[in-house]
């Protein structure tokens, strides 16, 4: 393919000198959103829709150039347009659309296409070319409705208080955090980490409606906490301090949390598949919406999920990703926590 | 089927033991009658006989969901189970259904013997009206076995708390010989069959490790010492002019051991014996090697019998005359052992010998000694132990000797199955011969979770090459893989094989080339033959 490679640094357009998504420290990173496995320090520039700019800056480090687009603005660099569309990800995900002497190519960095409620919602793009993810590129992943997940959650949480119990949600701190204070708010109050509490403040500061939580501190007490729900980061997960709260529950909030195997292995106390990812017909239906010619797959299930697709009649070529093709969603928690922690 | 469905569910979220025994009760004290007697039957592994091959299941589900078959494997890969895998294939049921357990496993019942066509129209209907967590409970019912982590000793506590039952008394009624189609769990748990049964066995006694220096166990004169032999534990049970041994894996082996049939004439009516199936001869002991020739046969050749000749060494006497004697103490039931088996000199039965010793000092210097007779160390029981059902600590320790150890390094890597589906957690390790890495064996025991994460990158690291699920990996993790014993082996190109390997420990303070070399094990190959 002309417009984009794939480089040891990440994925590179030549004709406009730029890499999307970089591993390594390049001049000009075009930036699909602020997960840390998507976003690295050292950058000159880093070119990022609107809401991510702040997250990123707080993330990383205030000194960062950061240009930023709105979803449907487009800028060129060395003659190649480049515009973002909405990934449904996370807040302020973006994909990127390439357009240069007529080729048209989307790298959607990750998506998924329910509607959360929070994110702007996954809109599918024309192209000739679409790099896709494959985080759930299997046809067992197929997700219920979220009101049904979160009423499972709700439901968990009202038999924890009766029975004195601790409800406490693992969510990473970017993302499935705001998803779930955004969908469980109502009358059990909300607590949340010192590190969610610092990202739901950029958020909120830069335009975007959060229901009302409240950060731990101190003084928060025991009981207090029984009575409402904690959402804390993976990195607190086997903390001492979650063992010193009073009866406390652990509820993983992860698409993995579709499979016994998984929810076993995580040893918490309750399993959720709520996912931030595409499920496999969330795949199929934004692949086939683009009419791409050709599909890249990255990170995930890049195997079998390129193979179903050339069966299917749909070109497509795994790609390695930095992590190699054992990645997935816990490796990627971990590093935004690692960075949560300097 | 929905309570049934919620409590696997719940015993599957928890790990906590008294969650687990909480959940059981509330379902015992809610569920239907019926349903109960077939939760029991199901989670001690009675399970109805398959009406339908788990082939034929996949089979369906590929077709109806147009999944390609090796999509199909691919997906089984990494769920790791062949009922889920199905049951997260399917689409979304259309219907619902209220039928309880037992109308779903009475049903599948009486499909046996219909032909495909209609048990794909069944399976077909039922799959359209179940949630995902029901279909892969009816899945279940089919196909496997439910591993959910709920022990015997578990669902007894649980049935004793719901019913105020004593728990013995229930693990004697749920090991014993019952159909679930036909008792009630009234029934059931007041143990009505059991006494009318001839075969039933007692639930064996079990003793923990010994993990302190035997002289905290206070004096040895209130000890009865004997050698922990490496065999098959089993009971033999004598009622009514009827003989059965049973294996503790709770299953009827008296077929494969014709040695031990004269029992029948030699025993009085009503008499139980605990004791260990051994390959003997002369009196004394093979290793378990030459016992194995003889496990899990439909049918004995005369040459396997003449090179593996079968004996019982007693330990204990459970029932005499018809009466119950584990509530008596251990010293009385030697006695009347002694009576009852001291007079069958010349045959392949016979008293586990005491240990007659007047100092730990003394008896741990014996202990060394085990392995020349092929025993696995030293049993202690107390004196005026009874016989418990299970494990209970403070009356029988094991007191075994220490295994043997090698260090090897890691070549290849798999992945595991169910809860470590997604892990590479089986791997197969290698010594030095010469300036070749040989494989000696495969483990998956022995780590943390946190090692086999830790491992587990590494091999996604250091992947060489890739062969289906197995991966080989840069030979540089070394481990020390423990050992119960080492025999000769024509089908391993080691020309040796290890028995029970398991990894002790990671070394991580060892490189690739420190490991031990194969002529290291070939001497203790000779040194044990």
């Amino acid at each position: 393919m002309a417009l984009i490679e794939f480089t040891k640094r990440g994925i590179y357009c030549k004709q406009g000198d730029f890499y999307i998504d970089p591993w390594w420290p390049v001049d000009y990173a075009v930036t699909t959103h602020g997960h840390s496995d998507h976003v690295r320090f050292g950058n000159k520039y880093y070119l990022c829709h609107t809401l991510t700019k702040p997250i990123i800056k707080r993330r990383i480090s205030e000194d960062l150039n950061v240009e930023t687009l709105e979803y449907g603005e487009s800028i060129i660099r060395n003659g190649v347009n480049i515009s973002f569309f909405p990934a449904g990800h996370i807040i302020g995900s973006a994909q990127v659309r390439l357009a240069y002497k007529g080729e048209i190519c989307v790298i959607s960095g990750d998506y998924k296409i329910e509607d959360d409620g929070i994110t702007t919602p996954f809109e599918p793009v024309k192209c000739h070319f679409f790099v896709s993810e494959s985080t759930f590129g299997l046809p067992v992943y197929k997700w219920q409705k979220q009101e049904v997940v979160f009423n499972g959650i709700k439901n968990w949480v009202s038999d924890n208080i009766i029975q004195q119990k601790t409800s406490v949600l693992i969510a990473y701190s970017l993302g499935k955090a705001q998803r779930l204070i955004k969908n469980l708010a109502g009358d059990t109050p909300i607590y949340v980490h010192n590190s969610i509490a610092n990202l739901n403040e950029v958020i909120i500061d830069a335009g975007v409606k959060l229901p009302k939580t409240i950060r731990i501190t101190p003084e928060t007490t025991k009981d207090e906490l029984q009575k409402g729900i904690v959402i804390v980061p993976p990195a607190m997960r086997d903390s001492r301090w979650i063992k010193n709260l009073t009866q406390p529950v652990t509820g993983i909030c992860s698409g993995w949390m579709q499979v016994r195997a998984h929810r076993r292995w995580q040893s918490a106390d309750a399993g959720f598949a709520l996912s931030d990812h595409a499920d496999w017909p969330g795949l199929m239906e934004a692949i086939t919406a683009t009419g791409a010619e050709k599909v890249y797959v990255t990170h995930g299930f890049t195997a079998a999920f390129s193979r179903f697709l050339n069966d299917a009649g749909i070109e497509a070529a795994e790609v390695l990703t930095r992590f190699g093709q054992e990645d997935d969603e816990e490796s990627k928690v971990d590093l935004v926590d690692q960075n949560e922690n300097k | 089927m929905k309570r049934f469905a919620q409590l696997i569910q719940q015993l599957e979220l928890s790990n906590k033991t008294n969650d687990k025994i909480a959940a059981l009760v509330n379902y015992f004290n809610h569920a239907d009658d019926k349903d109960k007697v077939w939760v029991i039957a199901l989670f001690t592994g009675k399970k109805p006989k398959r009406p339908i091959k788990s082939a034929l299941l996949k089979y369906w589900a590929i077709n109806i969901t147009e999944t390609p078959e090796w999509l199909f494997a691919e997906s089984y890969a990494n769920v790791g189970d062949l009922s889920e895998t199905i049951a997260l294939l399917l689409p979304p049921a259309e219907n619902t259904s209220d039928f309880q357990l037992h109308k779903w496993v009475e049903d599948l019942h009486d499909l046996e013997g219909k032909d495909d066509e209609t048990k794909k129209e069944f399976i077909l209907s039922a799959w359209n009206k179940l949630e995902t967590q029901e279909r892969f409970i009816f899945n279940k019912l089919i196909s496997g076995n439910f591993r959910i982590g709920v022990s015997n000793k578990m669902l007894v506590n649980a049935l004793a708390k719901q019913s105020s039952l004593d728990s013995a008394q229930i693990m004697h009624s749920i090991m014993g010989k019952w159909n679930p189609y036909e008792i009630t769990f009234h029934e059931l748990i007041n143990g009505i069959h059991v006494n009318t049964d001839n075969s039933w066995p007692y639930p064996f006694c079990l003793a923990y490790a010994l993990e302190q220096e035997p002289e905290k166990l206070g004096d040895i004169s209130e000890w009865q010492a004997e050698w922990k032999w490496d065999g098959i534990r089993g009971q033999i049970v004598k009622r009514n002019g009827e003989l059965f041994i049973w294996s503790r894996g709770e299953e009827l082996v008296t077929e494969q051991f014709p040695e031990l049939h004269f029992m029948i004439d030699a025993l009085p009516d009503g008499v139980v014996l605990d004791g260990e199936i051994l390959a003997v001869q002369d009196k004394q002991v093979l290793s378990f090697s030459t016992l194995q020739q003889r496990l899990n046969r439909k049918t004995i050749s005369k040459k396997q019998l003449e090179d593996a000749p079968i004996g019982f060494f007693v330990y204990d006497i459970l029932e005499y005359e018809g009466k119950d004697f584990r509530e008596e103490p251990l010293s009385l039931r030697r006695k009347i052992l002694e009576g009852l088996i001291g007079g069958l000199a010349e045959s392949p039965v016979m008293i586990s010998p005491v240990i007659n010793c007047h100092s730990w000092e003394e008896l741990a210097k014996l202990r060394q000694t085990s392995r020349s007779i092929n025993s696995e160390g030293i049993m202690l029981k107390k004196l005026t132990s009874h016989y418990h059902s299970g494990r209970k600590r403070g009356d029988w320790w094991k007191w075994k000797i220490n295994p043997y150890t090698v260090d090897a390094v890691m070549i290849y890597a798999q992945k595991g199955s169910g809860r470590r589906a997604n892990f590479f957690t089986d791997y197969t390790f290698a010594v030095r011969d010469g300036e070749n890495l040989v494989t000696i064996a495969k483990a998956y025991s022995g780590l943390t979770d946190k090692e086999i994460k830790e491992v587990n990158a590494f091999v996604t690291r250091n992947a060489i090459e890739k062969f289906g699920p197995v991966r080989t990996v840069k030979p540089e993790l070394v481990f020390e893989i423990a050992f119960e014993g080492i025999a000769e082996s024509k089908r391993h190109k080691a020309g040796l094989a290890l028995r029970f390997p398991r990894i002790l420990r990671w070394r991580k303070d060892k490189k690739a080339e420190e490991i031990n070399t194969l002529e290291d094990l070939r001497q203790l190959l000779q040194s044990t033959l």
